[in-house]
């Protein structure tokens, strides 16, 4: 589904990613971790087409197709969602009518008619329950006022609502006490399928107790340099990110 | 290039889609401005002699003007004796239906999506418009359904005819010859406009409305409204223009007065679409407008709605004369400016009677390298006891060579006035479209969603037929800015 070949992305003169290689299947979930400022964030950013970063060379085929040529809202109507570590607010404008407009957008793309509003109810509800969020939280301009875990929440409804094939969570567990972190990623496993992927990032191995990974990486300075299976995590917590830059270091020193 | 500079330079070429002229035998006064050309105009509309005097005047008052230098714009001078100040279709057909229309002018509406055909056939959501091209009215509709009310409403040169007693009562009662410079010609050369008049207790059925064009070069526009609400009536006025594209600068000095007697309610909603210039700027719409209200009696209440999306120059302020005891003004207004567009409006709030309240909500947008001003005055004078007074002024910029400012003055003459004043100034950010973009909306659909957010509390105020124009405009004004 998704292979990351060689991928370096530059932010102004500073090269942040220097040589990323990733290969996800459907059905599976990784775990990307890593140290603060190893590159977890940017290489999000980069696979959701941010333009503050430059790719600066290697490959990233999604489906079949050269992610790199597209623009982020074409990469999320293929199928990429982004789920934001800082959503953003948009006054005035409910989260209600923001999906309208997304839903009907990536729809119009694949080539479906608009949804009538009557239908959009009807799979808004849907995934209401599933994602546990209230409609008087989507009547609400979007993500203004909300709470670090209604925020989140509200991502992962966008999600369900939007149906990708790659969901990519941006350390979507900053700022959740345990019972939001749990809500969040029961969301994120009813989601789960055969079909589709998630590549979670995140610095502690909290969230994947919950969200459990097929495989876990390790980026630091720009790079992984070890990936292993939801073991590699437990080792994590256990003894910290500096035996394994210790090794890098050494590596590509 | 950064994003935002992209999103600018795309901005700044979306262009014009009303730019189109229509050709209607034009019968035009001679250019320029004296007396004999007032005594024309006065005689092509078979005015009583009193009017005559009256326009003569404020032309006489006006040679004592000069054009006002304080607003926040700078644009060359118009030349008053190089405009024509009258222009009417030769043909004046009585009309007993729309298909007695010009068809050419219908198709001209049609272009606008305007459409009268169809709001005569959608009666479910009665509106009835009395279109105005260039000066006279060529059709009006849905008068009989008014008339079993009581209500008047027919184009000004018709009320002086028919209703002289009405128009000579009210008729520079709340902006006099006197009060600026383009009032006082206005007052001289206007050529028509639309009057309204609702009895005592009458709620209005239906959405007043009137579509003002401009339509021949080097005409002045000079329009007149004149609305008058008695003692418990209840009306809702739309305003809606759109103008073909031009070469040469036209202006426009419209006077709306407004008369709220006691317990009367009184919401006037403009949507405003002139030709704004192309991206150099040339050929927009001059746009000095004076409207203003008075609450003349106690409980009455008016209400001023604007979506400012045209014009070159925009200079208006409508205004409440806050008279009768408890009486209330409200101010909505969206202002959106882009290219070398330059706006300075505002409002005027003045609390006489006590315990009147007034609230101002402004949304300015600037965009390209257009100026954006907000101007606003509350007065309270020494007798409002009580007197309240709210008003936010917000500002949204998109990207960094437009300007935005805002002008408040406030003057309180009385100790127990209760005076809030709250503005901000935000632009759109990166982070918003990139949000909107991973969603799968494309910026151009991105900026429409985010400028509609910002506008909401406005645009809620709007009729909802009107506030669905009122949207697509924006999303319009803002077509192709961004990338």
């Amino acid at each position: 589904m998704l292979s990351i070949k060689n991928l370096k992305a530059n932010i102004g003169e500073k090269e942040i990613l220097r040589g990323i290689n990733l290969e996800v299947k459907p059905g599976e979930v990784h775990a990307i971790m890593g140290p603060n400022g190893s590159g977890k964030s940017t290489l999000a950013s980069v696979l959701a087409g941010r333009e503050d970063f430059e790719v600066v060379g290697g490959e990233v085929d999604f489906q079949g197709k050269d992610l790199l040529d597209f623009g982020p809202e074409e990469r999320a109507r293929e199928g990429v969602f982004l789920a934001f570590q800082y959503p953003v607010e948009i006054p005035g404008v409910s989260t209600i009518n923001f999906m309208k407009t997304a839903l009907n957008q990536v729809r119009e793309h694949r080539g479906e008619e608009a949804l009538s509003a009557v239908d959009f109810l009807k799979v808004m509800k849907e995934k209401m329950e599933l994602v546990e969020i209230s409609q008087s939280l989507l009547n609400r301009s979007l993500n203004e006022g909300f709470s670090g875990g209604e925020k989140k929440r509200n991502e992962i409804f966008q999600m369900a609502m939007l149906e990708p094939k790659l969901s990519i969570l941006d350390e979507t567990d900053s700022g959740l006490d345990i019972d939001a972190l749990r809500i969040v990623a029961n969301g994120v496993n009813k989601l789960k399928n055969k079909d589709n992927a998630t590549i979670v990032v995140t610095h502690y191995q909290r969230l994947l107790d919950y969200i459990v990974p097929d495989y876990v990486h390790v980026l630091y300075n720009g790079r992984i340099v070890k990936s292993g299976t939801k073991e590699l995590a437990l080792e994590l917590e256990e003894k910290g990110y500096d035996w394994i830059k210790a090794e890098a270091d050494q590596q590509f020193a | 290039m950064s994003k935002d500079d992209q999103i600018l330079e795309e901005f700044t070429q979306s262009e014009y889609k009303h730019g189109f002229v229509t050709d209607i035998e034009q019968e035009f006064a001679p250019k320029g401005l004296n007396e004999d050309i007032i005594r024309f105009i006065s005689a092509k509309k078979e005015e009583p002699e009193w009017l005559l005097e009256w326009r003569l005047k404020a032309f006489r008052h006006w040679q004592t003007l000069t054009e006002p230098e304080w607003p926040n714009v700078d644009y060359p001078k118009p030349d008053f004796q190089d405009l024509h100040y009258y222009a009417a279709p030769k043909k004046k057909p009585e009309l007993e239906s729309l298909d007695q229309v010009d068809p050419e002018l219908l198709d001209t509406f049609k272009r606008l999506g305007i459409s009268l055909e169809e709001q005569k056939r959608l009666s479910g959501v009665k509106v009835a418009v009395d279109a105005v091209l260039d000066s006279v009215s060529v059709a009006t509709t849905f008068r009989e359904t008014l008339a079993e009310q009581g209500i008047i409403f027919c184009s000004f040169s018709e009320a002086v005819k028919d209703h002289p007693e009405l128009v000579k009562k009210y008729l520079g009662s709340v902006v006099p010859y006197t009060d600026n410079f383009y009032a006082a010609l206005n007052s001289a050369v206007f050529s028509d406009g639309s009057f309204a008049y609702i009895p005592k207790g009458v709620h209005c059925p239906m959405e007043l409305s009137t579509y003002f064009r401009i339509n021949a070069a080097n005409t002045g526009q000079f329009e007149r409204t004149l609305i008058v609400a008695e003692e418990g009536s209840k009306v809702s006025y739309l305003e809606g223009c759109t103008a073909p594209q031009r070469d040469e600068n036209q202006l426009h000095a419209a006077v709306v007065e407004i008369f709220v007697e006691k317990e009367a309610d009184v919401k006037y909603s403009t949507v405003q679409n002139w030709f704004p210039g192309d991206a150099e700027g040339k050929g927009g719409i001059y746009n000095f407008v004076t409207k203003r209200g008075i609450c003349n009696g106690s409980h009455a209440k008016l209400s001023w709605t604007q979506v400012e999306t045209g014009s070159a120059v925009t200079w208006k302020y409508p205004s409440c004369v806050l008279k009768g005891d408890y009486s209330i003004g409200e101010f909505y207004s969206v202002a959106v400016t882009n290219n070398l567009q330059q706006a300075d409006t505002g409002t005027k709030m003045i609390h006489i009677g006590k315990n009147t309240k007034s609230r101002i909500v402004s949304k300015g947008v600037s965009a390209g390298k257009s100026q954006n001003s907000y101007r606003g005055l509350v007065k309270v004078l020494k007798r409002a006891e009580g007197a309240r007074n709210f008003s936010q002024c917000d500002s949204l910029l998109m990207g960094d060579q437009c300007g935005a400012h805002t002008f408040p003055y406030i003057e309180i003459d009385n100790k127990t006035a209760h005076v809030e004043h709250e503005a901000t100034t935000s632009k759109i950010g990166e982070d918003q479209l990139f949000y909107c973009n991973q969603r799968g909306i494309d910026t151009e659909a991105a900026v429409a969603l985010i400028v509609n957010g910002y506008c909401k509390e406005v645009l809620n105020q709007l009729p909802m037929e009107f506030a669905v124009e009122a949207q697509k405009l924006l999303a319009l004004t803002l077509e192709g800015s961004v990338g």
